[in-house]
């Protein structure tokens, strides 16, 4: 890690990237309805004019030499407490900028598509609000100089993505995959605030510089300890196995959200935790070795349910939670994979935001329809979107020299040169979920794209015909570039390691596979090379020759009962967390109204139940309480005598 | 004559007062007997006055009288109000003030 000096010139004026979204999101939401006519070319123009503001930061960085790299920026002093200081700041390294340019770059665009996509909704405005309010949260998480001010970014993006998942509130289905979403986010939280906890317990800081310099110091229980909390909150963000289930159920948002947090930002917050946090990674390896694991179950997983799934934006989903495992995988590699991870996510970031968006296109066309059975021989009808879907397919299936075949590939190289039986377990689950990855995606283009057009047969929710049509152009360009950059990124970013020597000041240097590992590099190119083209053969043998059934056949094998739902991954988040926690909170609630609340009442109702009787005795009878006078008088008297005439 | 003869006088006087009190529900007759018993206590404390040599107990009979009458003021205008109110002079039915 070089050492980091103190932001100047331009550097000190990064604080305009943060200033920008937020401005345009307080403007919207405080404006309401006054800013209706331009609200979204104001939310617009915010973004773009952070990603100017971006690509200036990014070119003024490179114009520095290597060790100058990583700077902070301290803006203000946020809470001091005693022992407890914290500053407001921003760290400007390789790394964090090359985040800065992909939410602000992708996010525009999706933020301009969204001005197509959205142009039919009342509260437009409203929307790019909270899309200006997410940008302003991611750009703080990636963008504060420690643990807390991630934080304040991290729940900022939690926030904003539980409103807009939840934009169409008034869908039953929407409102509860808001909340899921939020919930299952929460759970992950614990794991980083607790994380955050501990680090200034033993460190007493939190911000990055001090506690990296310092994690050394710790005792290795304490390192795993911080390194699997970590993890937890980035499975919780990340949508890693065994939170992953909230991903899919989120697609109830608009398709621009899809994209922009479920695809390009905000899941990939979980990644940039763990490559943030490298220096303590580096010293754990049984950390380390935890994220690889969780990494190869998710990506399995997620490639395993997209098989099933008939919802064309779920399959995307969880072929985004797949392809997290993916990123998750080479960041748990270590100093062999942080690299990997990140040119993984940029070029992830590009094609499965081109994705998204295609697929918001397809179902612009089709009166919001997602069921792909449905659709079919869209190709004519939206050839824009046709080439711009396909050629994104193309990258995310690692065709050769398109993006994902750059990166994915080398991160399951990489798997495989760990070498013994990790390198065969991590690299065989990597090169299969390739394999799997090739079947659905072909699936979804032959279903979607190809074949008889199922649709012209149908009769869309309110009883009219489909008239599937290409977008406009507003809506189109953004996903061409997206579509350039689908086909160029991979290219660019790995060959001759430029991204990989970029973030070095960051990361540090990406360790080259070293002789050994359970294949050869060759090997494994081709190995994924098979598996991905038998993927691609067995859909059109299976899918693309036979008619698909407009309705969902049942019933099915139990493989694909099973990945329908979700291999259990939602029975399975509700047995060990859902139905613990009720009887927990059950007990509870019994042994609160039994035991405490049983006390205190049970003492009230001795006291007025006796009393109640005791009363009885004030019969309001004068008699009656001279005779007790009398009785009383006679026992002093008898006593007084007692006591005169004994002794 | 024997002072217990008018001990034992008194003792009946207070005696019949008590059972006055006790029995009958004409708050007029109540009344009576508290001063039946007030004054068997005045006999009393005469008696035992005269049997000492001693003012005291002659004294001590005259502030019972004045408390007495004093009381009988009291006493009279509420079985009055009483008996105004509620057309009875019956104890047993002013029994209001209870659980």
């Amino acid at each position: 890690m070089g050492n980091v000096i103190a932001a100047s010139g331009v550097a000190s004026t990064a604080w305009l990237l943060l200033a920008l979204p937020a401005f345009g999101a307080l403007v919207l939401l405080i404006g309401g309805r006054r800013t209706d006519g331009w609200g979204h070319l104001l939310g617009v123009a915010t973004i773009v004019l952070a990603f100017v503001w971006g690509l200036i930061e990014f070119l003024h960085a490179t114009g520095l030499p290597a060790a100058q790299r990583v700077q902070n920026l301290h803006l203000f002093t946020w809470i001091p407490v005693n022992a407890l200081q914290v500053d407001f700041g921003l760290r400007l390294d390789p790394l964090s900028l090359t985040f800065v340019l992909l939410i602000t770059g992708v996010g525009g665009l999706i933020h301009i598509y969204s001005i197509g996509y959205m142009s039919h909704d009342r509260d437009r405005r409203r929307f790019f609000a909270y899309l200006n309010l997410f940008v302003a949260s991611m750009l703080l998480l990636v963008l504060g100089n420690g643990y807390v001010t991630l934080y304040l970014g991290w729940e900022g993006v939690g926030l904003a993505s539980y409103l807009l998942i939840g934009w169409y509130s008034d869908r039953p289905s929407a409102a509860t995959a808001a909340k899921k979403a939020f919930l299952m986010n929460r759970v992950g939280d614990v794991g980083l605030a607790l994380a955050i906890f501990i680090l200034f317990a033993k460190l007493h800081t939190t911000q990055y510089t001090q506690v990296f310099a310092q994690a050394h110091t710790l005792s290795g229980g304490t390192l795993t300890a911080v390194a699997l909390l970590l993890l937890l909150g980035a499975c919780g963000k990340s949508g890693q196995f065994p939170l992953q289930s909230w991903l899919p159920d989120a697609m109830e948002g608009p398709t621009p959200v899809s994209a922009l947090i479920h695809a390009a930002t905000m899941v990939t917050a979980g990644v940039y935790l763990v490559a943030r946090s490298n220096p303590i990674y580096d010293l754990t390896s049984s950390g380390r070795l935890l994220v690889v694991i969780i990494g190869a179950i998710t990506l399995l997983l997620g490639a395993i349910i997209g098989c099933a799934y008939d919802d064309i934006k779920k399959v995307l989903a969880y072929s985004t939670v797949s392809q997290i495992g993916y990123m998750m995988l080479a960041v748990g590699l270590g100093p062999f994979g942080y690299a990997l991870g990140i040119v993984h996510l940029l070029s992830h970031g590009f094609f499965k935001a081109g994705l998204f968006l295609g697929a918001g296109s397809v179902m612009h066309a089709m009166d919001d329809e997602t069921d792909m059975r449905r659709f079919g021989a869209l190709f004519r009808r939206m050839p824009v979107t046709a080439v711009t879907f396909g050629l994104g397919y193309l990258a995310l299936i690692g065709f050769p020299f398109l993006s994902g075949y750059y990166s994915k590939d080398a991160i399951i190289d990489a798997a495989f040169a760990q070498g013994g039986w990790r390198g065969w377990v991590f690299g065989l689950a990597a090169a299969l979920a390739a394999g799997l990855t090739a079947f659905y995606m072909t699936r979804l283009v032959i279903m979607t794209f190809f074949g008889p057009a199922r649709w012209k047969d149908l009769r869309t929710a309110d009883g009219g015909d489909y008239h599937p049509h290409e977008a406009p152009a507003v809506m189109t360009v953004p996903m061409v570039i997206l579509a350039i950059g689908s086909v160029g990124a991979g290219a660019y970013l790995t060959l001759g390691h430029r991204l990989a020597d970029w973030l070095t000041p960051s990361l540090g240097a990406l360790q080259e596979r070293t002789s050994g590992g359970s294949l050869s590099s060759g090997a494994v190119t081709a190995l994924t090379l098979v598996l991905a083209a038998l993927g691609v053969v067995v859909a059109i043998l299976v899918i693309g020759r036979r008619q698909v059934p407009v309705r969902r056949p049942e019933p099915v094998a139990w493989p694909i009962r099973a990945a329908r739902n979700d291999l259990y991954g939602n029975t399975l988040n509700e047995t060990l967390l859902a139905r613990p926690g009720q009887w927990l909170t059950g007990a509870l609630v019994f042994s609160d109204r039994r035991g405490v609340d049983g006390l205190v009442n049970g003492i009230a109702k001795a006291f007025g139940g006796s009393s109640g009787r005791l009363r009885r005795l004030q019969t309001g009878f004068v008699r009656s309480y001279a005779l007790s006078m009398l009785g009383g008088s006679i026992l002093l008297i008898a006593a007084l005598l007692l006591v005169r005439f004994s002794g | 004559m024997s002072p217990s003869f008018y001990l034992i006088l008194a003792a009946l006087l207070f005696a019949i007062g008590v059972i006055g009190v006790l029995v009958r529900r004409n708050a007029i007759v109540v009344f009576m007997c508290i001063e039946l018993m007030l004054n068997s206590v005045n006999l009393t404390l005469v008696t035992f006055a005269r049997v000492n040599g001693s003012l005291n107990g002659q004294v001590m009979a005259f502030f019972v009288m004045v408390v007495a009458a004093a009381e009988v003021v009291v006493g009279l205008a509420i079985i009055m109000s009483i008996f105004r109110t509620r057309r009875s002079a019956s104890v047993d039915d002013s029994n209001l003030l209870k659980y």
